[in-house]
């Protein structure tokens, strides 16, 4: 019992940070079709950043907050610069152009900041806590609880202000959205400076955990991107519980089958999951996006 | 036809002279091996080509195949007893196999969830060859036994250059002929309109299939010549950046331009080179070369290219 209640807290932690990039993901595919590799390298951002300026003497919060612009920013410039101007270009050419402004990213890291692992503190201390025999970092709660506080504002986003109905027209039918006075552009930097802003809180709430450094981004979009897809693609809440979905079937697999293939399972379900219901598990049924 | 026929010729005619000039303007023995990787890149994106270009499938999991490809020729002789060169035949059956199995499945995926499948299937390839030390070294790699035909054992960049030199014209050759043959007219067919295809009664599951299918040999057969060249083998070739790679030449080449593989695959392979000069700077460039030529050339070198001249011709 204690180590099934072990696994399925590092299933769930895991899975949160999964359930943030998928939500990144979803939010700039539905906003622009674009599917953005480049959203690990937000989470990177988010944890590297706030180690850098808490090691420059910033208090924890406040270094955060820099994390959390400094992504935003970025993700702006990479919609402006890299995607604006290749607009109408194929999803193929798209995706490619996010590949690179993931190397980019990674390789400006790696001379801003350093190529080493680096570490954050536990929000509230580092001393495990005993549940029911299972030893849960107190940071595991920072991360729950902060994935949840997200997926709460972002639902309270888009079903009940206006400039979030705007989003989700756009992400409905983008030609519509731009007829009844939407500015989709101003929608498409909103969703990359929003899925910029999500990634990096989650790189910042999971590096007291996992650590962090110029490379990280990489594999995290992988995942992200194979946990978008479990949930079909473009549902948001797809994402959230693809994501959940995703980390569990992780913490179990390298828990009870083989933790050398800890990283295989997620990839080895989603072919399955593929293979039987091709549109994921909460997609929409195939109407091909043109 | 007979247009078309000279057009085929005077493509692998211009290929073979490039190859049998370069040599003389080469000054070193390194320029002997970056001018090997070109080839050797150039034949899986070729391959790849006939998938993206003509078929319009995205792998984004390719480079599993050159992984099989290459762990193949390392694996037989070393454990298992095999001749190196069944071993690379092996070895491109295998991926031919296992492309057939997992394709049918796969192919009938669409976009995205075609690009996340053969994703998953590049990530599980590569995890399996570096989690399998016993057999493959593991994340170390493992040194591959030198090719040796009839007797001749087949070393140095010198060598290797002439050897990927003529594997390249071969796959050029098969890839431009199959261009003008039914199937790969059915591969266009297939590109521009999947339904319009159907109607006109070609079996667009079969054909895809097809096209995985010859893709993942002709990247076998590149992977097995890169490790024979090296003569030695990491599991980053099975890696997904170099998936990502493969994909980035095809498209950037243009899809479904064969000439513009080959182009792609030199801009690629010899501009990290060129970078090293920048060591730190490396990725950084090599990002922002990839996200600017996609934005101005967004259907690739060759045909933007081509494009302009045709235009200027006319004008």
């Amino acid at each position: 019992m204690a180590e099934f209640l072990q696994f399925l807290v590092s299933g769930l932690t895991v899975g949160a940070v999964y359930a943030l990039v998928a939500l990144g993901f979803t939010l700039i595919y539905n906003a622009s079709g674009v599917v953005n590799f480049a959203q690990g390298e937000f989470v990177m951002l988010g944890g590297m950043v706030t180690v850098f300026a808490s090691a420059a003497g910033v208090p924890l919060p406040l270094a955060a907050v820099i994390a959390v612009v400094a992504a935003v920013v970025i993700g702006l410039l990479l919609h402006r610069l890299a995607i604006e101007p290749a607009r109408g270009a194929s999803a193929v050419t798209l995706i490619i152009i996010t590949i690179g402004a993931s190397i980019l990213l990674r390789g400006l890291a790696a001379i801003v900041f350093d190529k080493q692992f680096h570490k954050l503190p536990g929000f509230t201390g580092e001393a495990p806590i005993d549940i029911l025999g299972a030893a849960v970092q107190p940071q595991s709660f920072w991360v729950l609880g902060g994935t949840a506080v997200v997926v709460v504002a972002l639902y309270v986003f888009l079903e009940h202000t206006l400039l979030g109905k705007a989003v989700l027209a756009t992400a409905a039918n983008r030609l519509a959205a731009r007829l009844v006075g939407i500015n989709t552009t101003t929608i498409m930097a909103l969703a990359f400076g929003g899925s910029a802003a999500i990634g990096a809180i989650a790189g910042i709430l999971v590096t007291p955990i996992t650590l962090t450094n110029y490379d990280v981004g990489t594999l995290l979009a992988l995942k992200g991107f194979a946990a978008a897809m479990l949930g079909g693609m473009g549902n948001p809440l797809g994402a959230v519980v693809g994501g959940l979905l995703l980390g569990l079937l992780e913490a179990f697999g390298a828990g009870y089958l083989s933790s050398t293939y800890k990283d295989a399972f997620a990839f080895l379900v989603i072919l399955i999951v593929l293979f039987a219901a091709p549109q994921g598990l909460f997609g929409r049924r195939a109407v091909e996006r043109v | 036809m007979g247009a078309l026929l000279n057009q085929r010729f005077l493509t692998l005619a211009v290929l073979a002279v490039v190859i049998a000039v370069l040599p003389l303007v080469f000054p070193s023995s390194y320029y002997f091996r970056v001018a090997s990787l070109v080839w050797v890149s150039a034949l899986a994106a070729i391959g790849l080509n006939i998938l993206m270009g003509q078929a319009g499938q995205v792998s984004l999991g390719h480079a599993a195949f050159f992984g099989i490809g290459a762990y193949s020729v390392a694996i037989g002789p070393a454990h298992l007893g095999i001749p190196p060169w069944a071993a690379l035949s092996i070895g491109a059956a295998l991926s031919a196999v296992l492309a057939y199995l997992v394709g049918r499945p796969i192919l009938r995926l669409k976009g995205h969830y075609l690009a996340i499948a053969t994703l998953g299937l590049g990530v599980l390839v590569a995890l399996v060859i570096s989690t399998e030390s016993r057999w493959t070294g593991g994340p170390d790699g493992m040194p591959v036994e030198r090719l040796t035909l009839f007797g001749w054992r087949v070393s140095g960049s010198y060598t290797w250059y002439w050897v990927t030199g003529a594997l390249l014209l071969v796959g050029t050759w098969i890839a431009l002929n199959l261009d003008e043959t039914p199937t790969g007219r059915a591969f266009r067919a297939l590109h521009d309109s999947e339904v319009a295809a159907q109607v006109v009664g070609v079996d667009v599951a079969r054909f895809k299939l097809q096209a995985f299918v010859i893709a993942a040999v002709y990247a076998s057969i590149a992977g097995s010549a890169l490790a024979f060249m090296n003569g030695f083998i990491n599991p980053d070739q099975a890696g997904f950046l170099h998936s990502v790679e493969l994909v980035t030449i095809v498209v950037l080449g243009g899809l479904g331009s064969v000439v513009g593989s080959i182009v792609g695959a030199a801009v690629l392979v010899t501009l990290p080179q060129a970078l090293t000069v920048f060591h730190e700077y490396e990725h950084l460039l090599l990002g922002l070369i990839i996200i600017v030529s996609m934005i101005f050339m967004r259907s690739g070198i060759v045909p933007s290219l081509s494009g302009l001249f045709l235009r200027r011709a006319r004008a």
